[in-house]
């Protein structure tokens, strides 16, 4: 994948939705907090949960599960939300529970095969397989940036 | 702030903030000479703006900046000195020139190309007034270099010896200096021999001057060898302190050339009897005093400061000092704060009222006594961060006067463009608004001028025709009223026409040709996007920029405008802006469970419904009946999308909401919770921008309240059937 | 040789220019915005030398030389003029005043230094 020789490793932060294996970039991960009641925002997307006061800052925070297309459920204590900054904007993410933070080489990771499912449209950037468990590593600006067919 | 660790461009940024701060005294003066309210003073510190610039700017080597200062400086100084009076026509032309002034200043500040032709122009147009005044042209570059003084003075020696200053003790320190030699080695013994001649007059002394100083510095240069004369010395009893009877004889075996030993002596000039001779040559006698006392000079510089007698004290003295200048209260001795740190102490004052919030919730539900001490306490803490709040939000406040004085140059340019005579009023200069506040309403405000200029005032002939003034009126006035500004631009214009900006609306596609309007909803025509009631586009306001931009503007910062207009008499602008964009006056509701803020000076009263207050005027639109007036009721929980519209009208709290335009609304919300100051907080809307929704604050609980826009709801809700909706809330930002 | 120096000068470019030029001789600064600031100040320090500017609202150089002088403790204190007026009348009237010395704006830090050494010892 990568056009770089030097094999670097690259951490991620895996952790599980709908007993489903994501991973993200490290690098983007700012904290991990629990679940708190958010403030929903009026005609926002299903996904949007609405502003959690995060030390005092506004942060918007999106189901990820919703996100990705999977059924609405019922947020409670085990859920917890990662707080991701992409540029200059921080976004938290909800999702089930963290699992590990693993370390692998670029070989590691495969692109995904060439389907376009609906709602979940390009958010996953590649493939791994750690221990047999498929391990899928999300494109974070392809993952919060809205479709723009979103509206209100 | 491009601050690096080089302290020359750390200073040349403050240079050019003093620069603005100058520019806008010299605007100020200016435009006080214009209303005829001038005094001596005025014309003082126009002067003094000017000289300023240029003096920082030759620190700078800024060169193009100090020539046009420099010469707009001569003919101000005419003005000062009482050489030239102000005409009409002189103080246009000072107009113009401080404007090119600040044009100068930020094309340095900024690195832009000088606008040398504009230079030029007005340079000649200062030399032609400055021709007309005594017939040549003054164009003296600044001097660079040291400059030494060169006349002396006499003093009464009698009156001098009066005085007990310099102490006898002192000359027993001078014999030291005879034995001084030069510190200095390796000196070849081959150099130039000199022979200094030096005898010091009492004005050395006055002028606080120190021959053993002025001696050291000669044997800073090379080997020196130095005798006294003590012979005019008269006995103890004799002696007069301040009478010096001594004089030097230096040989200076030195490889400096002979102006460097005279550059010691640069101070002293005219002081003193000074003679240099080289290898037995005298070389120079020009340095021995050689003009005579000017006392008569003398005397007018004493009658025109009206000095003390010497034993007077301090306090005294400046009391019985002349002012200079006309009193003016003691300046408060401004520092420099980075702008980083204001925002960070007005985060942390805003968490403070979060904090005290939550704490206060807390205590309360506590069950505590209300005497008790703890509640006493809070009480006392609630106040302090209050006060603390309002210090803060002050430290960001600014008069808005630098902005008005923009607009005054943008008066004097557009009415120049459309060859209109305008004459801008101000009013409320001083009025303080947050910095943020006053740099953000820079655009808007300019484009209203303009278009004030453009198309409000009617052309001359038309005026004259119409009875009025030929000269056009424009004023731009700010007020503090109830927690807000408010900001109007009113012109003496013929008012909007009415018939023909519908007819533009209808011809734009705005409104059907069919529509009812009221004069008011024609007046707000205006602020649709598309409209421009130019029918020529001039090059002044049809830049493609509407009133509606306007109108988005001032809605960012928290404001409202509203248009009035009388045919034949004006039209008037009128803005509302918060203080601060920081705080807000909030009354707290309730709507499906959620919490939320509304801006309280938007709400005019409560009302609690009965079912038969309420009329359906067509199906989804529902008007109440306030004080006989008939108006549109809205359903917020609805509109919000948080539960489906109220059924039964009975008990219902609504809010009367005022619009925009004045026009009033009702708002059904389910319980009014608490009215109390929030401190806002931003949305980040990269992603999602809610529609209705200005901002969130920090209740004491620790969630979220939003904060919420009526009009943006109310224009959400009504997707007026007249008008086209505008593309905003795609969700998506442009 | 550290010098204690008060600047009097209505411009804070100025003043900061003087700080900025006297701070790496080892100079300790003081500064004043007018000639009665200037006073103020000199209430509580006794420099080793003045530098002031001409032209300054509420009490110009002129006024603030005279009013230094007319004090026992700051009658000898050197003066130096620093200013863009280069015209021979000012001078004159700077010296009748008291001032020890001249310096035309902009000026050479290093000959202020030099200026001031010179003049304060």
């Amino acid at each position: 994948m990568s056009s770089v020789d030097i094999p670097t490793t690259i951490e991620l932060l895996t952790f599980q939705l709908f007993d489903q294996e994501y991973a993200l970039d490290i690098m983007f991960v700012r904290e991990i907090r629990g679940w708190t009641c958010a403030t929903p925002l009026p005609h926002a997307p299903h996904y949007m949960k609405g502003v959690i006061n995060l030390r005092g800052t506004v942060l918007p925070v999106m189901d990820l599960g919703e996100r990705l297309g999977m059924e609405p459920r019922k947020h409670g204590d085990r859920n917890v939300i990662i707080v991701v900054k992409h540029g200059k904007t921080m976004t938290g993410l909800l999702v089930d529970a963290v699992s590990d933070i693993i370390a692998l080489t670029p070989e590691d990771l495969q692109p995904p095969p060439d389907m376009t499912i609906s709602g979940s449209a390009n958010v996953v950037s590649s493939l791994s397989l750690i221990d047999a468990r498929m391990i899928r590593v999300l494109d974070l600006d392809a993952t919060i940036t809205l479709p723009k067919y979103v509206a209100a | 702030m491009n601050t690096s660790n080089d302290p020359m461009a750390e200073i040349r940024v403050s240079f050019f903030i003093e620069c603005e701060e100058l520019l806008e005294a010299l605007q100020a003066g200016l435009q006080t000479i214009e209303n005829g309210d001038d005094d001596a003073e005025t014309i003082n510190v126009i002067f003094r703006a000017v000289h300023s610039i240029k003096g920082g700017a030759g620190a700078f080597g800024l060169e193009g900046l100090v020539r046009f200062a420099h010469r707009f400086e001569t003919i101000l100084d005419e003005v000062r000195s009482g050489r030239m009076q102000i005409e009409c026509e002189t103080l246009k032309l000072f107009f113009q020139a401080a404007d090119h002034l600040s044009d100068l200043v930020r094309a340095n500040r900024d690195a832009n190309p000088m606008p040398d032709m504009a230079t030029h122009k007005i340079l000649s147009q200062l030399d032609t007034l400055m021709g007309d005044l005594n017939g040549d042209k003054p164009d003296v570059e600044p001097e660079i270099e040291f400059q030494p003084m060169g006349i002396s003075l006499d003093i009464d020696v009698d009156e001098m010896s009066q005085t007990e200053s310099l102490e006898v003790t002192d000359l027993s320190s001078l014999p030291d200096l005879i034995d001084l030699t030069s510190n200095q080695h390796n000196i070849p013994p081959t150099l130039p021999m000199y022979s200094i001649h030096f005898a010091p007059f009492a004005e050395l002394f006055e002028t606080g001057n120190e021959p053993f100083l002025l001696l050291q510095g000669l044997r800073d240069l090379g080997k020196a060898t130095m005798s006294c004369d003590f012979s005019k010395t008269p006995n103890l009893k004799a002696l007069a302190p301040e009478v010096p009877y001594m004089s030097w004889e230096v040989q200076l075996e030195t490889d400096v050339d002979q102006a460097e030993i005279i550059s010691i002596f640069e101070f002293v000039e005219g002081l003193c009897i000074l003679s240099i001779q080289c290898d037995g040559i005298l070389s120079d006698d020009t340095h021995v005093a050689s003009e005579p006392a000017r006392p008569q000079e003398a005397t007018s510089v004493l009658e025109n400061l009206d000095v003390a007698p010497q034993s007077a004290d301090t306090k005294a003295l400046i009391s019985s000092l002349k002012p200079i200048s006309k009193p003016t209260p003691a300046p408060s001795q401004p520092i420099r704060v980075d702008l980083d740190r204001i925002e960070r102490l007005v985060n942390l004052v805003g968490e403070l009222v979060i904090n005290q919030a939550m704490l206060s919730q807390s205590l309360e539900q506590s069950g505590l006594s209300p005497h008790s001490d703890a509640m006493n306490g809070l009480e006392e803490f609630q106040r302090l961060t209050r006060d603390i709040q309002d210090s803060v939000m002050m430290i960001r406040a600014q008069p808005v006067r630098s902005l008005f004085q923009r607009m005054s140059r943008i008066v004097r340019e557009a009415s120049n463009s459309v060859e209109k005579d305008v004459r801008l009023h101000t009013e409320g200069e001083a009025t303080e608004v947050d910095k943020t506040v006053i740099e953000r309403l820079a655009d808007p405000l300019t484009h209203m001028i303009r278009n004030a200029v453009d198309h409000g005032l009617e052309p001359t002939e038309i005026r004259i025709a119409a009875g009025k003034p030929a000269q056009g009126r424009i004023k731009l006035t700010a007020a503090h009223r109830s927690g807000r500004v408010i900001i109007e631009v009113a012109d003496d214009g013929a008012g909007i026409d009415r018939p023909k900006a519908f007819e533009i609306a209808v011809s734009k596609g705005l409104i059907s040709a069919d529509a009812q309007l009221s004069d008011v909803e024609i007046d707000n025509l205006l602020f649709l996007p598309g409209f421009s009631t130019a029918s020529v586009v001039s090059d002044l306001s049809g830049r493609g920029v509407g009133m509606d931009v306007v109108r988005t503007a001032i809605q960012a910062l928290g404001g409202r405008i509203a248009i009035t207009s009388v045919t034949g008499v004006g039209t008037t602008f009128s803005i509302s802006l918060p203080l601060t964009l920081a705080v807000l006056d909030g009354m707290v509701i309730d709507i499906a469970g959620e919490t939320l803020v509304l801006p309280l000076n938007l709400v005019i009263e409560t009302l609690t419904l009965s079912q038969n207050d309420v009329e359906m005027v067509h199906p989804g639109q529902c008007i109440v009946q306030v004080r006989g007036k008939f108006v549109p009721l809205f359903d917020l929980g609805m509109e919000l999308g948080y539960r489906p519209q109220v059924t039964c009208y009975e008990d219902v709290v609504v809010l009367l909401i005022v619009h925009d335009d004045g026009s009033q609304v009702a708002l059904i919300i389910d319980n009014i919770v608490d009215q109390r100051q929030v401190v806002i907080k931003g949305l980040d809307e990269s992603f999602y921008r809610a529609p209705g929704i200005a901002a969130a604050t920090i209740l004491g609980d620790g969630q979220i309240a939003l904060i919420l826009d009526p009009s943006d709801i109310i224009t959400h809700a009504m997707r007026h059937p007249v008008m086209v909706q505008t593309p905003m809330e795609t969700g998506i930002p442009a | 040789m550290t010098l204690e120096i008060l600047a009097v000068d209505d411009s804070r470019t100025m003043r900061d220019m003087i700080r900025l030029a006297l701070l790496p001789a080892g100079f300790t600064v003081h500064t004043a915005d007018d000639g009665i600031h200037g006073i103020d100040v000199l209430e509580g320090i006794t420099p080793d030398a003045i530098i002031t500017d001409i032209n300054m609202p509420r009490m110009d150089g002129f006024g603030f030389i005279d009013a230094v002088r007319i004090q026992d403790k700051h009658r000898t204190t050197p003066i130096l003029v620093l200013t863009t007026e280069a015209a021979p009348d000012l001078k004159n009237r700077a010296r009748e005043a008291g001032a020890t010395g001249w310096i035309v704006k902009p000026f050479d830090p290093k000959k202020l230094v030099k200026a001031l050494q010179m003049v304060a010892g």
